[in-house]
């Protein structure tokens, strides 16, 4: 009993001793293939952050994949107060856009899609097959009509022009309607009916918990998309206050196409990574949830 | 991104087709109306100088879609000589991605700013659709001979004058004089057969070192047309041909170039790329054959090349003779939405003919006004990044030499798009580049058809 070991540890270690020789055995090649996938993978994520700490000059005289000079600092330092501070508001931009946009957007595609899964109604069939073309029409298609719709409605160059678009979202729907269907057991809610629980009652305390896991991977694909959003930005904002960091970097970027603009790789290079460390955050910490949700309705059609 | 870019072109596109069949009704209801072509230019102006001063006292909001950099400082001097007038400077995107951005404005009749900045192979376009002031109305046509030839006659078109020219792009060969030393090139080539044999002399020294990168470039290959005499592009009103195939300048360039294609000896390396610029600062890529307004982005963005670099003339095609062409430059324009035009107009006329002039090449733009230009301080400027040279005196030139009669296509931004499928299969060796640029010519023109143009 006494083996100065913690007890709950020890099963989950005696059975990875157990299935290791036998998993090695049988996919050395499978092995191989996942580590050339990584390094793939990582190896411009690796660029990403060695460049980071060059200089614009450092950048050009250098190999790539090393080191020279260390400017990481300096050049976080420069990244922010490049161009009046305007890096930061930027990045508050898009943690608002992702926020109320994928938020709201996770929100509604759970409401509609646990309503379509669980309850009958007239038209029920219109809405999904409405639904379901509307995931076949890229939304890149839908920018510049929409651009035409929000100008008339005076919303362009405001936050609302992002923000509404992003709630919408037929994939999530989608994927929330199937997971519905198989998570949320129709029993559990007949006997939460029986013991008199009202329908928000049930869908808060019964079917909510249950549903986390597709929220879950729902809300990740949206903060993805709402993060990485470019085309709808840049043809609805003109006001580069309200620009997220996509578009931001992406004019930063461009000042190098320009004659006699200034060229800020370094900058963009680490703005760049900046930018993509809140996403792997987010990866992390959600991946045990969303795991499980995306291959939940993958099994039964 | 870059697919997003192409697609919001092609919408784009499609906004042009909607705003190009309202034009076509509009023209042939007043069939003839191109007659008054020349005539138009001097009679039409009906707002003085007194008026335009009067606009300025007066003051108000103007917003001013731009992205080059120089402008910033002519906005603020202008906003402390006219405290009345509030100028809301917005960099909506540069090049395509503003004019994308236009058109979608244009088109929804909301947000249009009052002042654009346009290239001038864009400006055709905005012409064409009826986006784009005339400015003869402000006495514009009485600016003839304020600026050079070549980008005066980029602004006008029939009818009227539809921008000022803000900087211009006569070419020039830059080179880096190190890396010509290195390989025993001791004056940098004066022909195109020179220079061919220099490329691959320099290739073949160091197969890492190329004399120049090209990987297919719509503006460079029409602005080497342009220079050796080809006229592919034919515009007359809604009327258009598009023959690269039967041109005897585009054959004499597809020649030349395809002993380059032939023989590799261009740097595999997009202009404007960060491997361009660490091309040059590393000396991998020789010579650019570009626009006058290198210089602040060779400063800019290749530190390291300080000292090293100088300017000769462009090559030519006929030895000893004296033909150049542009590459780049823009202009700015009233956009007809504007509901202050003459206030518009003002500023235009300070950012580039006025004070606003002299202060753009102050901060390193290259002037497309005969005043600054041939200014004795503009001229005998040396800067030490091109080893104390005078540069300006071989910019100059260039400009003063530009071959007459040459236009681009009411949709340029358009054909410009698909060069890198039809022409660009050239650079990557799958078709000979006077196949290529048949390729072009076949997309154009289906184009052309496709947006209800006569083609001839």
């Amino acid at each position: 009993m006494r083996r100065g070991r913690p007890r709950n540890s020890t099963p989950p270690l005696r059975a990875k001793a157990r299935r290791a020789p036998h998993l090695r055995r049988k996919s050395l090649t499978l092995t191989v293939l996942c580590a050339v996938m990584v390094v793939y993978t990582l190896l411009p994520l690796a660029w990403l952050a060695i460049n980071a700490t060059k200089s614009q000059q450092n950048l050009f005289d250098s190999f790539g994949l090393w080191f020279k000079g260390f400017g990481f600092f300096s050049n976080i330092g420069d990244t922010f107060s490049y161009q009046h501070d305007i890096f930061g508001r930027w990045l508050l931009n898009t943690l608002m856009y992702v926020v109320v946009g994928a938020g709201g957007a996770t929100l509604l595609a759970t409401l509609a899609g646990y309503g379509l899964a669980k309850f009958d109604f007239a038209g029920k069939k219109a809405v999904f097959a409405v639904v379901i073309g509307a995931v076949a029409v890229p939304a890149t298609a839908l920018a510049v009509p929409t651009f035409l719709m929000f100008s008339k409605m005076g919303l362009t160059d405001t936050p609302w022009a992002i923000i509404i678009p992003s709630l919408i979202s037929p994939f999530g729907l989608y994927l929330m309607w199937t997971f519905s269907s198989e998570a949320v057991p129709a029993e559990i809610m007949e006997s939460a009916r029986m013991d008199g629980a009202g329908e928000f009652r049930t869908f808060f305390s019964v079917s909510l918990p249950l549903l986390a896991p597709g929220i879950v991977t729902v809300l990740l694909f949206n903060v993805v998309t709402t993060w990485n959003n470019y085309f709808l930005p840049l043809i609805m904002l003109k006001n580069q206050n309200w620009y997220p960091l996509t578009l931001g970097l992406s004019t930063w970027n461009d000042q190098a196409h320009t004659a006699g603009g200034e060229v800020v790789f370094n900058l963009v290079i680490t703005g760049s990574l900046i930018t993509i460390i809140p996403l792997i955050a987010a990866f992390l910490l959600l991946q045990r949830y969303w795991q499980s949700g995306l291959s939940a309705g993958s099994v039964k059609g | 991104m870059t697919i997003s870019r192409r697609r919001g072109v092609l919408l784009g596109a499609t906004a042009l087709a909607v705003a190009l069949a309202a034009t076509a009704c509009s023209s042939s209801a007043s069939s003839g109306g191109s007659g008054k072509t020349s005539s138009g230019s001097s009679q039409a102006a009906t707002v003085t100088d007194a008026d335009l001063q009067a606009a300025l006292t007066a003051g108000g909001n103007l917003t001013v879609w731009a992205w080059e950099p120089t402008l910033k400082k002519v906005v603020a001097d202008f906003q402390t000589k006219y405290p009345n007038v509030h100028v809301n400077l917005v960099n909506a995107g540069t090049g395509n991605d503003e004019y994308k951005a236009l058109q979608n404005a244009v088109q929804a009749g909301k947000g249009v700013p009052d002042v654009a900045h346009i290239e001038y192979y864009a400006l055709p376009q905005f012409e064409l659709t009826k986006s784009v002031a005339n400015l003869d109305e402000f006495g514009a046509a009485a600016l003839n001979g304020t600026f050079t030839p070549g980008p005066w006659s980029s602004v006008q078109a029939a009818g009227g004058v539809y921008g000022l020219p803000m900087d211009s792009g006569p070419m020039a060969l830059f080179y880096n004089q190190t890396v010509f030393t290195k390989f025993g090139i001791t004056t940098p080539p004066a022909t195109w057969d020179e220079y061919i044999a220099d490329a691959k002399k320099i290739h073949t020294a160091d197969p890492s070192v190329y004399m120049t990168n090209d990987t297919g470039d719509a503006g460079f290959t029409t602005s080497m047309i342009w220079q050796a005499g080809g006229k592919p592009y034919s515009v007359s009103g809604t009327t258009l041909g598009v023959n690269f195939a039967g041109d005897a300048g585009t054959q004499k360039f597809a020649t030349a170039w395809q002993q380059l294609l032939d023989g590799h000896d261009l740097a595999p390396i997009s202009s404007w790329s960060d491997a361009w610029y660490q091309g040059m600062a590393s000396g991998k890529i020789a010579s650019l054959t570009i626009g006058a307004w290198m210089p602040a982005s060779l400063e800019s963005g290749v530190k390291s090349g300080s000292g090293q670099w100088r300017v000769a003339p462009m090559p030519q095609w006929t030895a000893g003779g004296k033909v150049t062409s542009e590459n780049g430059g823009s202009s700015l324009a009233v956009m007809k939405a504007s509901t202050n035009q003459k206030l518009a107009y003002a500023f235009l006329k300070y950012a580039t003919v006025d004070e606003g002039a002299q202060t753009r090449v102050d901060n390193g733009a290259f002037p497309a006004t005969v005043k600054q230009l041939n200014s004795p301080d503009f001229l005998n400027k040396t800067d030490a990044y091109f080893g104390d040279q005078k540069i300006n005196q071989v910019l100059a030139q260039s400009a003063a030499e530009v071959a007459p009669g040459w236009s681009y296509l009411p949709f340029q931004v358009y054909a410009n798009s698909v060069f890198n499928d039809t022409a660009g299969k050239a650079y990557i060796g799958s078709s000979s580049l006077a196949d290529g640029l048949k390729a072009w010519q076949d997309a154009s023109i289906k184009y052309a058809k496709d947006q209800g143009f006569t083609v001839k």
